[in-house]
């Protein structure tokens, strides 16, 4: 019934070309578009219970210390107040991405200013949150609080596996014909997701279900469970539809336990959805980073030698730290290699995944650094990028698997007409604006997790998916539909995908830009199985029958599936494991980034003209949907380069831009046309789909090409993201 | 506080806490969920709703403001099966990915597309009082008070483009 498959080796069966549907790869429309756009489909809060009361969470307004006392009396005595929850088993802060347990529980201890320490709940909202206005907390701080990464009373941690040292980069940095020593700073970002983490909970006896926007249900689950210390077996997630994540809903938040414990107190549903600005302060941020990079290179523009050097910065006691060197080790060749990666421990924000978490960031900045190299060396960016593509994995020294970068460096700069960029800064004009273009690599290491799911093969020649896997925008109804379309022969139409639900097998859930290859893995092997059993009955070997349109054929027999069942039912389980693949071989995917930005030189103002990207992901699943992924990648890139910026107070750390009128997410107009073009490439080493992740390539330097076009354009190098006009301008004067 | 409204063509009376937003009753207390609430500030977008015809936050304002004013909503524009032209183009056009902002992009774009044709001009427009034209630029100049963070926005101002020129939305 299960069929288990550990990526151990490469898997060259192809086993998805050997298929005749046609389903996967073609831009297929999502199944669930419909509901979509007619406003039917159903995220956390849209099905609320007749009797649903409704919480609103309380901040604490100090930056470390205690809480002593809350005036529950006075807000219980107001219209509609039912309870007030708060205690030792309130969350401080959501749970890291997998953690599989509870983050740091209870709400006496603050650790950070805005951390939720009461839930009030109410019949209706407008009194909750009026309950929550009024709640009076008597709060002791404590006068040392460190809030800055760069407080020198800041305590830093250097764990030692995080560090690399190979040969003698000091050494390589005197003899080097060219080199690049610089420091670069990018600010906190915040996810920022639409749909705010939300959650309705609902008791039934010892067992609690909650609705909520979570992105990896498996692990959400046995988070809730322990944080609430009750079994998993006692716990039921849904999440039908997530209104985006982005490593936001990794992890189990605040307002789901506190729904809970008011849930069980009440014996009635609990709806607290967060505000916008409660999103903001108390889910996960993206580490602010200080970077260092050394790049040291031969009279050819060869790279004999990279540093990386990062501080970020997190709570005390969180094991998640930004891994902003993660591709460093493996993009481009040098003997003389350092890495150091530094934690500073500060009360600010939990920091935790933001989409690509260590390449958007880190990957943005070595960019820039090539293109300061490029330029100190007389090289052209595309050709300095690849003439330093290794042969193997310079520092683990395996071999790479698939590995597109100098095709997409080509293809892009063909594209792009990169052959029409003058390398002198300011060469061209439009009126008051300087033009300018121009580029960076694209990087992101490819994982497999864990994943189960089950195909059932009905009676009447349907197929039915069922896995508590999320679509958080990502396409996986679409992508398993179609997977599942191509290996049984059956149309889109004639497969329905159920996912979101802990009943369903558990799934990697979306993370990670793992989801659909590990997920999609699974549902390739329940087929697998369904196949085996159908081949049983058709007395055939696979290679023999060919399954189309609903019907098998085997030799010159054409049989409708329906009578092959033949009043029968077949189910198929898939389960996926990563194994030894991932040690033998260095997998990543590539891209290439290009951009065309106008910097007004009177304002400093710059806008993004045109941008193009180009990706290798293994197969591609479904192009349309993989496209859409990558234009939300590059437009995340967009807003890290020009606009998005998490800024805390110096003196107590609060976030003082805690919502969308002051952290500035990129709007339509500041988005142009982008064009995505997307490789064909196949990856063996990675899954039996040859599929790679792409939902995190695209922001993965994004940033770093617009960065490097303002350069180009009027000569200004900005090394503290983003690049707003006030830091333009201020070079501007200079660069004359 | 007893308000009464045409809600997508029907007639629904309401008695709700006067500090109950249009958002806020349209979703708990009429049980039409497809407006959403992605900020409850006006600055997302995505609980945009159409009333007397024109585009607005319903966020941002009090239901009882809204006494017998006539309220679209994304239920009243398609539905599954009758989808509106333009819900097709941000089907066609992958114009969403996690579908949160959508409805209010499609209430957005509805609006606008009224708004061009009654020579409304915007921020980008080099002549003020000319008719306008549906560029690129125009649809996403006049579409930026609504946020997506997935970022469909060029296939949106495709879906959009795809519908202007046809009287067939």
């Amino acid at each position: 019934m299960t069929l288990h498959l550990k990526m151990d080796d490469r898997d060259d069966r192809y086993r998805l070309d050997d298929m005749v549907q046609g389903l996967v790869g073609t831009p297929t429309d999502r199944p669930e578009g419909k509901l979509k756009v007619s406003g039917k489909a159903s995220y956390a809060m849209d099905v609320l219970p007749d009797d649903v009361c409704h919480g609103v969470l309380v901040r604490a307004t100090i930056t470390h210390g205690k809480l002593r006392d809350l005036d529950t009396e006075a807000v219980r005595a107001l219209p509609g107040i039912r309870t007030v929850i708060t205690g030792k088993r309130m969350l401080r802060n959501p749970a890291q991405g997998m953690a599989g347990k509870a983050p740091v529980q209870g709400s006496d201890d603050i650790a950070y200013f805005g951390q939720p320490v009461a839930l009030v709940v109410a019949d209706t909202l407008e009194q909750a949150r009026h309950g929550a206005l009024a709640l009076r907390l008597t709060l002791e701080a404590k006068g040392d609080a460190v809030v800055n990464p760069h407080d020198p009373d800041a305590s830093v941690e250097m764990p030692k596996k995080e560090q690399v040292l190979i040969g003698d980069l000091d050494e390589a940095m005197k003899k080097a014909a060219f080199s690049v020593d610089q420091h670069y700073t990018t600010p906190g970002h915040s996810s920022a997701a639409m749909e705010p983490h939300a959650s309705v909970a609902h008791w039934h006896g010892d067992s609690v279900t909650l609705r909520g926007s979570y992105q990896m249900l498996a692990y959400n689950k046995a988070e809730l469970a322990d944080a609430l210390g009750i079994s998993e077996k006692n716990v039921r997630i849904l999440a039908p539809y997530v209104g985006g994540g982005f490593g936001a809903k990794l992890g189990i938040s605040p307002e789901a336990v506190a729904a809970a414990l008011a849930s069980k107190e009440l014996g009635v549903p609990v709806a607290v959805s967060m505000t916008r600005q409660q999103v903001f302060e108390t889910t996960m941020r993206r580490s602010e980073t200080n970077q260092r990079i050394r790049l040291a290179a031969d009279e050819n523009g060869l790279l004999t030698g990279i540093g990386h050097e990062a501080l970020v910065s997190n709570l005390p006691g969180e094991d998640f730290s930004e891994p902003v060197t993660q591709a460093t080790p493996f993009l481009y060749r040098g003997e003389n290699r350092e890495i150091v990666h530094k934690i500073a421990r500060i009360h600010r924000t939990c920091a935790g995944s933001v989409r690509a978490p260590g390449e958007a960031v880190g990957l943005t900045v070595l960019e820039i650094a090539m293109d300061e190299l490029a330029e100190k060396a007389g090289i052209d960016p595309v050709e300095l990028r690849k003439k330093n593509i290794p042969d193997q994995d310079p520092t683990d020294q395996i071999p790479f698997s698939s590995h597109a970068l100098a095709e997409a460096l080509d293809e892009g700069a063909r594209r792009f007409g990169w052959d029409k960029r003058n390398p002198k800064p300011r060469s061209t004009r439009d009126g008051e604006w300087f033009v300018g273009m121009g580029m960076a690599s694209a990087v992101r290491v490819n994982m497999l997790i864990e994943s189960k799911a089950r195909v059932t093969l009905s009676a009447d020649g349907r197929a039915m998916i069922e896995t508590d896997m999320t679509d958080i925008g990502t396409g996986t109804y679409a992508i398993l539909g179609q997977i599942a379309g191509e290996m049984l022969g059956l149309p889109m139409e004639d497969v329905e995908t159920r996912l979101g639900d802990t009943e369903f097998p558990p799934a990697s859930g979306s993370g990670g830009s793992f989801g659909a290859a590990s997920n999609g893995t699974a549902v390739l092997l329940g087929c697998e199985e369904i196949r085996r059993q159908l081949c049983k009955k058709l007395n055939c070997e696979d290679a023999d029958m060919t399954l189309k349109g609903g019907y098998a054929i085997v030799g010159n027999k054409r049989i409708a599936l329906r009578d092959v069942l033949d009043g029968d039912t077949l189910v198929g389980e898939g389960h996926v494991q990563p194994g030894k693949a991932e040690k033998k071989v260095r997998q990543a995917t590539y891209g290439s980034y290009f951009a065309e930005v106008g910097v007004n030189s009177v304002t400093g103002e710059t806008r993004l003209r045109r941008m193009l990207g180009v990706f290798a992901a293994g197969r591609i699943l479904n192009a349309k949907t993989a496209r859409s992924q990558c234009l939300g990648g590059m437009t995340f890139g967009i807003g890290m380069a020009l606009t998005e910026e998490l800024i805390h107070d110096r003196r107590d750390g609060h976030m003082v831009n805690h919502d969308f009128a002051e952290y500035h997410l990129p709007v339509n107009a500041d988005v142009p046309q982008i064009e995505v073009v997307l490789l064909e490439e196949r990856d063996e080493w990675a899954n039996p789909l040859q599929a790679k992740g792409i939902g995190e390539l695209g922001i993965c330097g994004a940033a770093g090409s617009i960065v490097n076009a303002i350069y180009n354009a009027c000569g200004v190098r900005v090394r503290q993201l983003p690049a707003t006009l006030d830091k333009v301008i201020d070079g501007l004067d200079e660069a004359t | 506080m007893k308000t009464t409204l045409t809600v997508n063509g029907q007639l629904r009376h309401l008695d709700a806490d006067p500090r109950t937003t249009l958002l806020d009753a349209l979703r708990n207390h009429l049980n039409l969920t497809g407006s959403k609430k992605g900020c409850d500030h006006g600055q997302c977008g995505a609980c945009t709703v159409i009333v007397n015809g024109r585009r607005i936050n319903s966020c941002l304002s009090l239901a009882c403001m809204h006494d017998s004013d006539e309220v679209v909503t994304i239920e009243g524009i398609g539905t599954p099966e009758h989808l509106s032209a333009l819900q097709q183009a941000f089907v066609s056009h992958d114009g969403f990915q996690c579908g949160f902002c959508t409805p209010g992009q499609i209430c957005s774009a509805t609006a606008m597309l009224d708004e061009v044709e009654a020579g409304w001009p915007s921020h980008v427009s080099a002549d003020v009082t000319a008719k306008q034209d549906l560029t690129v630029e125009e649809i996403s100049e006049r579409m930026s008070g609504n946020l997506c963070r997935c970022s469909a926005y060029p296939n949106i101002v495709d879906a959009i483009m795809d519908v202007a020129g046809s009287a067939k939305r």
